[in-house]
């Protein structure tokens, strides 16, 4: 599905990701863990096509082919998607419509006619119930005035919508309660098979105790230098970085 | 012949033609020439005038009547209608009333001509209590319009009438003329408890150039409701000078939404009196030009009573070597305690040569009091960019999104909403999409 080599990417000159190496089947689950300014943000940004930082060297296949020429929408088209750990707030821009215009974009880019009426509206109503979402909630301008949670389960309603192929979540549990966490983590899971794929990044091991991965990374300064299996995080979680960075040196 | 020597010659013949039932308004007409004779056009050397320049205009040979009634089918001008829902309509050509595109009315309710306003001995004690009351007499240019003010539109709204459906004031420039000049007068009088709906429109259907100096008076009476709403969506040739002047009672509510996106020049010079506690004026703007074209907001909001309350909101969005001015005046008198004063200016520059002069300038005598100002100068968000482009939508698409939303505050305060569509599809127009959804 997702293939990284030796990607090295820099904002404003300071290196920031300095040969990452990673592969995602379809069907798995991988988590990113690292401490902060470790670039895991970075990377999901860069996978997705953030303009903002410059690819100097190194691949990011897609099934095979090179995106990293192509544009954030060119990339979202082919199948990928990030949930932000900001979501952006667009005043006068409903959920609905919104939703709407960014799948009838998808679908125009790939030849297709737009979706009809009744199949979104029908496609609205199932994502939205998965995600126990309030239908007034839909009606509402896109983030605008959203709780954290609220705009977090708002991001996996629109993964659910737009049906990736890789899914990346960027701190997706950040400003979530136990019960927003549950909900988006059980979406997650729900959406999950074996075609496609999702890669978490984060912080804390909390969301991995709901959407398990098969692989855990640990990234540092740039880097990925240790990998295992779902018990590294839980390892982290209890002892912190600072042994791995003892390791490494 | 300059255009000022030409209109004050213009200015006896017309005086010739017109046989004023009223004498105080024949003596009104001669000391507003006379002002206008000693001021003449305002330069940029007066403060008010500092970023819009007319020199380049004025070099046209504008006529300052229209050599013959001119007539347009209802067929090409539909489309500046409110068409999906029924008004009544004030209609004028190259400065003529035409009572084939009108739907005017004395049916409990006044929708008429200012001509007949003027001249009829019935509308004598309003004229008498109304014309020329608030329209500020030193300023030249109200002082052109007010000594060849003639034709325009006459609304007058009797106590506790809650009119039925909006009111259309439309003024047509067929091009007929080289270069035409235009003088429109309107006065708005609503009753006591009435409520009102009027959307003004200037629209030129050739480029022969045109310059518009209108003026309008709205009176609002105790606990009267008006909102009015402005479109200029004028040609690269058309100028429009707009001077607006709104004297509000006690417990009223006026908003005027000006909403700009095309002419050469266009000047709005808004101006908000208060004569009473607890009134609310609102006044909020949308700007979309580019290319050469410029606008100019040049707000004044009045505080002379207490407990009473304005908001401004006014958006930009300049592309191309488009220029624009935001100029808002809030003067709180010292009897003005308890104001609360509001104005937010916000604007996007998409263009390196595009320029926003922003200027809020707020006057307090007053001591307890609330005022407050923002005013943001800005590109698009490159975040908010990302985000949308992530979810497929392409960049244009996404920039579009971004500057519908940023005018959203705005637009969703429109009441009427076949007007509200109407401004979002001139928006997408503007912006060169199809957004896909009815916005």
């Amino acid at each position: 599905m997702l293939q990284i080599k030796n990607l090295h990417a820099s904002v404003e000159d300071k290196d920031i990701l300095k040969g990452i190496n990673l592969e995602i089947k379809a069907g798995e689950v991988h988590a990113i863990m690292g401490p902060n300014g470790a670039g895991k943000s970075t990377l999901s940004s860069i996978i997705a096509g953030n303009e903002n930082y410059e690819v100097s060297e190194g691949e990011i296949l897609l099934e095979g082919e090179d995106i990293s020429e192509l544009a954030p929408e060119e990339r979202a088209h082919k199948g990928v998607f990030l949930s932000f750990q900001y979501p952006v707030e667009i005043p006068g821009v409903s959920v609905t419509n919104f939703i709407k215009t960014a799948i009838n974009e998808s679908r125009k880019a790939r030849g297709e006619e737009d979706m009809p009426a009744n199949e979104m509206l029908k496609m609205i109503r199932e994502k939205s119930e998965l995600l126990e979402m309030d239908r007034k909630f839909l009606s509402r301008s896109l983030n605008e005035g959203f709780s954290g949670g609220e705009k977090k389960r708002n991001e996996i309603f629109q993964m659910a919508m737009l049906e990736p192929k890789l899914a990346i979540l960027d701190e997706t549990d950040s400003g979530l309660d136990i019960d927003a966490l549950r909900i988006v983590a059980n979406g997650v899971n729900k959406l999950k098979n074996e075609n496609n794929a999702v890669l978490v990044i984060t912080h804390y091991q909390r969301l991995l105790d709901y959407i398990i991965p098969d692989f855990v990374h640990v990234l540092m300064d740039g880097k990925i230098v240790k990998s295992g299996d779902a018990s590294l995080a839980l390892e982290l979680e209890e002892k912190g970085y600072d042994w791995i960075k003892a390791e490494i040196q | 012949m300059e255009l000022k020597e030409k209109i004050l010659s213009s200015f006896m013949a017309f005086e010739e033609k017109i046989a004023d039932v009223n004498s105080d308004l024949h003596d009104l007409r001669i000391s507003a020439i006379k002002n206008f004779e000693n001021k003449g056009f305002p330069t940029k050397k007066e403060e008010a005038w500092k970023y819009t320049s007319l020199n380049a205009i004025l070099k046209n040979d504008f006529s300052v009547f229209p050599k013959k009634e001119n007539t347009i089918d209802f067929a090409d001008v539909k489309k500046y209608f409110l068409n999906d829902v029924d008004t009544y309509k004030v209609v004028f050509v190259d400065g003529k009333f035409s009572s084939y595109l009108s739907s005017t009315t004395h049916d409990g309710l006044d929708v008429c001509l200012m001509s007949s306003a003027l001249d009829k001995p019935k509308y004598k004690t309003y004229i008498d209590e109304y014309f020329n009351k608030i329209a500020n007499t030193e300023d030249s240019l109200t002082s052109l319009n007010t000594a060849f003010s003639q034709e325009g539109a006459y609304v007058n709204i009797p106590k506790n009438k809650i009119v039925d459906k909006p009111i259309e004031i439309l003024y047509f420039s067929t091009g007929s003329e080289v270069a035409l000049m235009t003088q429109p007068r309107n006065l708005v009088i609503v009753g006591e408890n009435a409520q009102v709906q009027i959307v003004e429109r200037h629209q030129s259907l050739n480029e022969n150039p045109v310059l518009t100096n209108s003026v309008t008076e709205i009176f609002a009476q105790k606990r009267a409701m008006v909102d009015y709403y402005k479109i200029q969506n004028d040609l690269q040739t058309a100028n429009l000078i707009d001077n607006t002047y709104i004297a509000q009672k006690q417990d009223s509510y006026v908003s005027v939404h000006t909403f700009s996106f095309g002419g050469n020049i266009t000047r709005n010079n808004l101006n908000f009196y208060h004569q009473g506690e607890h009134i609310n004026s609102t006044l909020k703007g949308i700007t979309i030009i580019g290319d050469k074209q410029h606008v100019d907001h040049y707000t004044l909001v009045q505080h002379a009573t207490p407990n009473c309350e304005s908001h401004q909101n006014y958006k930009t969005i300049l592309d191309g070597s488009a220029t624009g001015v935001f100029n808002g005046k809030i003067f709180v008198e010292k009897e003005a305690q308890k104001t609360d004063a509001f104005q937010q200016n916000n604007n996007i520059l998409l263009s390196d040569k595009a320029t926003i002069n922003a200027k809020p300038q707020l006057e307090i005598f007053a001591d307890d009091v609330k005022c407050s100002h923002g005013c943001t100068i800005g590109q698009l968000d490159e975040t908010a960019m990302f985000y949308m482009q992530q979810r497929g939508i392409g960049k244009k698409e996404a920039k579009a999104l971004l500057m519908y939303a940023f005018t959203s505050e705005v637009t969703n305060s429109v009441k009427i909403p076949e007007l509200r569509a109407k401004i979002a599809r001139i928006i997408a127009d503007k912006l060169g999409v199809n957004m896909g959804f009815d916005i």
